[in-house]
């Protein structure tokens, strides 16, 4: 029997007042591997992945960690089983610093003090591993490039040692050679047994660097495929709803139900 | 480590051409001209009102006068503290006046008209001051109503309670020899307590930038220089203890001046090194942020305006306390307007997510500087009032170019 996947959704459903953003949505993150999630506009990618984050809890549906059913009901929730989000428009503190924004709502100290020489410390550490030619660490948010914010973004959801990782549009306000860094990066945590949710509207990087991808269509799955094997023209025809039965394109894969 | 300490060794060597120095050096330059004045507009504000008022009159800068202004900033200061907590979180506070009016007339009526003990009726006229901010609080977080809309109710609401609360009796005295009138009028006349208590003060200054040294050092981590310690604690040193040789040149220490800078250093504690004060700033940077980082927005929010309704009772019955009386014109007036200008002319920001409590006590020196240099000048009211508010759009001004230059540096 094989493993567990480390992240697996099925029948989540969200609603805000009278839409209906996810209905039926299943996935599944497994341990190294990329899972890109496609779909147009307003298909509830960026839902999904508060859902997941436990920004925007679901309103039904089954949630799984390595097997076992978890709730996602706050972003406390999600961030303590190992779980981490870069959200498409960064959630970042203008006015904070760049330590204090990697460690907001996990700050370093005791009694509710806190230990700013600790986090600072970290967070020299981490910007020397994931971000060559980094600011200065007390540098405000407010006043670096929009580069440079997806780059503090993205080293915050690794300051945790997380497990799945999340990532919305994490490329799109980046210059070629940072975008470039950035997916060597996101490589390289596949590498390191990351389990990988990949939202992209750029097919290059999906094919660059995703295994499989989930496709979105009007809040509900339309279909997974093997990135490698699938026609591009399969997945995007999937994504603006040229087909819209999706179930001839299932292909099988270690007997999970998708 | 080898490393370390031969740089260190060189810092003392060559101060000019040491890398930290230099490096901090540069942080300082970079920090202005990204828009971050901190406390320098308002420092110089304060220069030159009081160079202003001493050239008009000679008793300005007596030892009597800074004696009464050190006294009469204390009331108004106190509820500009609270305010810069609700400005950070990008909000205000319009209910400060009527809230710290209330709280005094609580006060007068339980003490004074039903002989309930004074310092249970001094507990009780605090609380209902956090009562009263903490249901605005909430009322705010939970219906989304700005804070500006449920304060400006609270503002008539809280007036009309204190009318209600006083009854027909108009103006309560307060006994003149109570606690409360001592919390403005006791002074401790030994020279000894303001020596010691600027001496205590320069003490902490030091004490934690040197561990705040030997901890970055030995996370190897750039780390102020000697030169700069002795610089910043130097710079703090000749203030206090100047203010300290003037105060005891008149009364000694008054008892309000000292209770008003341990509350404003304690809170300042609060907001720059606990992680409630982190998630205040959090909310005034971005609440959305906030809320994914698991900040519990409504609680920070409720909690705001509570230490607001707090530090606007506590200030009520210190300006009550100055007076020795509450009426019904208590926390009315310019009162609300004064706190407020006090936190922006200090340099907190009405965009939310910038300002120190420090910079509250500052506002509301120059503030009160104005008005005692007005009336030792006797200049009338209305030109007052001009002045105060042209000081007040300044610091508006200054705010917005900041926060411009800020965003301007940030594209760039």
């Amino acid at each position: 029997m094989p493993d567990p996947p480390l992240l697996a959704l099925h029948g989540v459903c969200k609603r805000f007042g009278a839409v209906q953003v996810l209905t039926d949505v299943d996935l599944e993150v497994r341990s190294g591997q990329v899972v890109a999630l496609l779909g147009d506009n307003g298909a509830g990618k960026s839902t999904l992945v508060k859902v997941i984050a436990g920004v925007a809890p679901a309103d039904a549906g089954l949630v799984e960690w390595e097997g076992q059913e978890v709730q996602l009901k706050r972003p406390h929730d999600a961030r303590s089983l190992g779980i981490a989000t870069v959200y498409q428009d960064l959630a970042l503190c203008g006015n904070l610093d760049i330590v204090a924004n990697l460690f907001l709502g996990r700050e370093a100290g005791k009694f509710g003090l806190l230990d700013e020489v600790e986090m600072e410390r970290r967070s020299r550490e981490l910007l020397a591993l994931v971000w060559p030619g980094h600011p200065e660490p007390r540098t405000p948010v407010v006043s670096l490039s929009s580069g440079q914010r997806q780059m503090v973004a993205i080293a915050r959801s690794l300051l945790g040692r997380p497990r799945v990782l999340l990532l919305d549009e994490p490329t799109a306000s980046l210059g070629v050679s940072q975008a470039a860094k950035v997916l060597e990066l996101v490589d390289e945590l596949r590498e390191r047994g990351l389990g990988v949710l990949l939202i992209s509207h750029n097919m290059g990087d999906v094919k660059a660097l995703a295994d499989r991808a989930a496709v979105l269509r009007l809040g509900r799955n339309n279909g997974f495929f093997d990135v490698n094997t699938t026609p591009q023209e399969q997945i995007i025809s999937s994504i603006t709803g040229a087909t819209d039965n999706a179930v001839p394109h299932r292909t099988t894969h270690r007997g999970a139900r998708w | 480590m080898v490393n370390d300490a031969r740089r260190t060794r060189q810092d003392a060597a060559e101060p000019g051409r040491a890398p930290r120095a230099r490096a901090w050096a540069a942080t300082a330059g970079r920090r202005l001209r990204g828009g971050e004045l901190g406390a320098f507009p308002v420092v110089l504000l304060l220069a030159a009102t009081w160079t202003v008022f001493e050239i008009l009159n000679r008793n300005f800068l007596s030892p009597r006068n800074l004696s009464d202004l050190s006294v009469d900033i204390v009331g108004t200061g106190l509820i500009a503290v609270g305010v810069v907590f609700v400005l950070l979180i990008g909000e205000i506070d319009l209910s400060v006046g009527s809230v710290s009016g209330l709280a005094a007339a609580v006060f007068a009526v339980l003490n004074v008209q039903n002989g309930v003990p004074e310092w249970l009726a001094l507990v009780a006229a605090v609380l209902v001051g956090t009562a009263v901010g903490a249901l605005q609080g909430f009322s705010f977080a939970r219906t989304g109503v700005p804070a500006f809309v449920v304060t400006l109710a609270g503002l008539l609401a809280w007036n009309g309670v204190m009318l209600y609360v006083l009854g027909t009796s108009g103006t309560i005295d307060l006994d003149a020899d109570g606690l409360v009138a001592k919390l403005t009028s006791y002074s401790f006349t030994a020279p000894g307590a303001a020596y010691g208590a600027a001496a205590a003060g320069v003490g902490l200054l030091l004490l934690a930038s040197w561990r705040a040294r030997l901890r970055r050092r030995a996370a190897g981590m750039p780390y102020r220089s000697y030169q700069e310690i002795t610089a910043r604690t130097g710079v703090f040193a000749v203030i206090a203890f100047a203010a300290a040789y003037v105060l005891n040149r008149f009364h000694g220490l008054p008892l309000a001046l000292l209770l008003f800078l341990v509350v404003v250093a304690a809170l300042d504690v609060v907001l720059q090194r606990t992680r409630y004060g982190r998630q205040i700033h959090a909310l005034g940077g971005d609440v959305e942020a906030a809320r994914r980082a698991g900040v519990k927005v409504v609680w920070v929010r409720t909690s705001v305006l509570a230490v607001s309704g707090t530090m606007s009772a506590i200030g009520g019955l210190f300006l009550a306390s100055r007076i020795t009386s509450v009426s019904q014109s208590s926390g009315t007036g310019v009162l609300l307007l004064n706190a407020i200008a006090a936190a922006v002319i200090g340099g907190t920001s009405l965009f939310g997510g910038r300002g120190r409590t420090w910079s509250a006590a500052l506002g509301i020196l120059v503030i009160q500087s104005i008005a005692s240099g007005m009336a030792l000048t006797s200049t009338p009211v209305a030109v007052q009032l001009v002045i105060t508010g042209g000081v007040l759009f300044a610091a508006a001004v200054i705010d917005a170019v900041a926060r411009r230059s800020q965003q301007a540096h940030g594209r760039a």
